[in-house]
């Protein structure tokens, strides 16, 4: 653990939809150039996490920090605050070429439509830049998600999931890219089932179930957790 | 022969008018996936306005500029008002306030102006050129392709080659992801309105001198025939709704011209029919365009 500055701070988080609580008491930080993956069976609050921090859906208790000050409320707040997200469905504009989903963030922020060209040549993706995104093979359309997330530098990434679907060689590249992120500085948390990948990228790990953390701490001492075995890693990955 | 080239000529004429009327509902069914049936009723008000300021000023340029402010105004009138508060999970009622909106404006526009025919001259000949003894276009047809050939081409290069124009595509596809990636959707909503029915508008203009001049259902015509294009051409569609424009233009003349003027509405039925059996999403549908 470092003492960098924390960009994202989660402190006693409590979601609840209805009787049900969603999220209860999470508390966690993503500091500068670290990455943290976020880990738990399905209906853990993983995808509600996420939510919390984008501001989708508002905390009963607790606060939510990004670079030391309160989360923005709206997306193009959060855009500003230097936050990025993809989508576990990826939400691509189908219809529109590679270099026009990657352009679409920096018409809002009027970031340089130079960086766009870059972010592509980065991810391997500047020969299908004039493609219509919906036309690319499922990993190639996964790293245009990855592009379009990228392309604005955010100071914080959110990836949901970002390994799912993936063979071993895609896995491998996106490791590589992930970890160069947090190379420079940037933090990341992510949502990931891949447990090799997990343990691969995560410089700590936090596991949720049924709302509440049960685990924390470097891949190492997560793995052999017996609460997280039984919880999760036990009974394999969802 | 000779009557064959003057009906496609005229026909051509006629079909950029319904083009640029068809544009329009492309754009609104592109950033709402409605069909915005008050989209003629509110094109005429803004035609209205047109010749009010034509009459002041003297100058029929003057008045088309008005008139183009004037629907973009009401667009976004409409967009921010009635249609915003319209249920969209179901089509129903966005259609059934448009149709309320559409007997309030004629009804008012019928107490406010009288329900008469106005003349409204054309600001240049409507007498066609001969060429080799053959009448084709007139100067004033003339100016009609001209500047619906240049707005249709500056919206297709303003919706692929801008950066707003990225996001008026990006928010009407798939607007939740859009509005992740910081574009203001509902800023981007109101703007499309805006530019459809200032289009909406300036084809209404175009149109009334032509016909028998301007009236509360002067445009109603135009609203059927454009719906009927924008549907054949696929209505998500730009280029589909400039091509069937034509078509349905050039079938419309040849149809009044060789056989009669009533005829027409049923020529331009089957050929509607026609599409809607072979290719349901119309002649020039890509895939889908919206993710959700
Ligand atoms: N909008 C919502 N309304 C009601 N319940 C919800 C909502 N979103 C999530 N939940 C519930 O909260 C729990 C956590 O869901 P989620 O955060 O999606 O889990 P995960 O992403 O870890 O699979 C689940 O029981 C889910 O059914
Ligand atoms: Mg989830």
């Amino acid at each position: 653990m470092n003492e960098s500055f924390p960009l994202l701070e989660i402190d006693g988080v409590t979601v609840a939809f209805g009787g049900l609580t969603a999220l209860e008491d999470v508390s966690f930080a993503v500091r500068e150039g670290e990455t943290v993956a976020l880990i738990g069976p399905n209906g853990a609050g993983k995808t509600t996490l996420f939510n919390a921090v984008c501001g989708l859906v508002r905390p009963g208790r607790g606060t939510v920090r990004i670079a030391g000050a309160p989360a923005p409320s709206s997306a193009t707040g959060l855009v500003r605050a230097g936050v990025s997200r993809t989508l576990q469905g990826l939400g691509l504009f189908d219809t529109m070429t590679v270099l026009e989903n990657v352009l679409v963030p920096l018409s809002t922020t009027g970031g340089d439509t130079a960086r766009a060209a870059a972010t592509l040549a980065r991810l391997g993706l500047t020969d299908v830049a004039g493609r219509a995104a919906g036309t690319l093979p499922y990993p190639e359309r996964k790293r245009v998600a990855l592009a379009r997330a990228l392309v604005t530098e955010p100071r914080l990434l959110l990836l949901d999931e970002p390994a799912g679907g993936l063979g071993a060689d895609d896995i491998d590249a996106l490791a590589t890219t992930v970890g160069d992120l947090a190379g420079d500085g940037r933090g990341v948390l992510l949502v990931e089932h891949h447990v090799d990948f997990v343990m691969k990228v995560a410089d700590r790990v936090v596991v949720l179930d049924f709302g509440r953390v049960i685990a924390a701490g470097t891949p190492d001492e997560v793995r052999g957790d017996p609460a997280v075995e039984a919880a999760y890693l036990g009974v394999g990955a969802a | 022969m000779d009557r064959l080239v003057f009906l496609v000529a005229a026909g051509l004429a006629h079909g950029a008018v319904l083009a640029l009327f068809a544009q329009s509902l492309v754009i609104v069914w592109r950033a709402n996936r409605v069909i915005n049936f008050a989209q003629a009723a509110l094109a005429v008000v803004a035609v209205y306005a047109a010749l009010a300021v034509t009459a002041v000023s003297g100058s029929w340029w003057l008045g088309a500029f008005a008139g183009v402010v004037a629907g973009g105004l009401l667009g976004a009138a409409a967009e921010r008002g009635p249609m915003r508060l319209v249920p969209t999970h179901t089509p129903l009622p966005g259609i059934i306030v448009a149709i309320g909106l559409v007997m309030i404006l004629q009804a008012g526009l019928a107490i406010a102006f009288g329900p008469e025919y106005q003349p409204v001259p054309a600001p240049l000949s409507e007498r066609p050129f001969v060429l080799a003894g053959i009448p084709v276009l007139s100067p004033y047809d003339l100016l009609v392709l001209v500047v619906a050939g240049l707005v249709m081409a500056a919206l297709a290069l303003g919706f692929t080659r801008t950066s707003l124009g990225l996001q008026l595509r990006a928010a009407a596809f798939a607007p939740e992801t859009a509005r992740l990636l910081g574009v203001r959707v509902s800023r981007m909503i109101t703007l499309g309105w805006m530019l459809s029915l200032a289009t909406a508008a300036l084809a209404g203009l175009l149109l009334v001198p032509t016909e028998l001049g301007l009236h509360p259902h002067a445009l109603d015509g135009l609203f059927v025939q454009a719906f009927a294009v924008a549907v054949i051409g696929g209505l998500d569609s730009p280029a589909g709704a400039l091509l069937a424009g034509l078509l349905v233009g050039v079938l419309v003349s040849l149809v009044s011209g060789y056989l009669v003027a009533a005829a027409a509405p049923l020529a331009v039925l089957a050929l509607l029919t026609l599409v809607l059996l072979v290719r349901p999403g119309g002649l020039f549908s890509a895939a889908k365009e919206r993710a959700a």
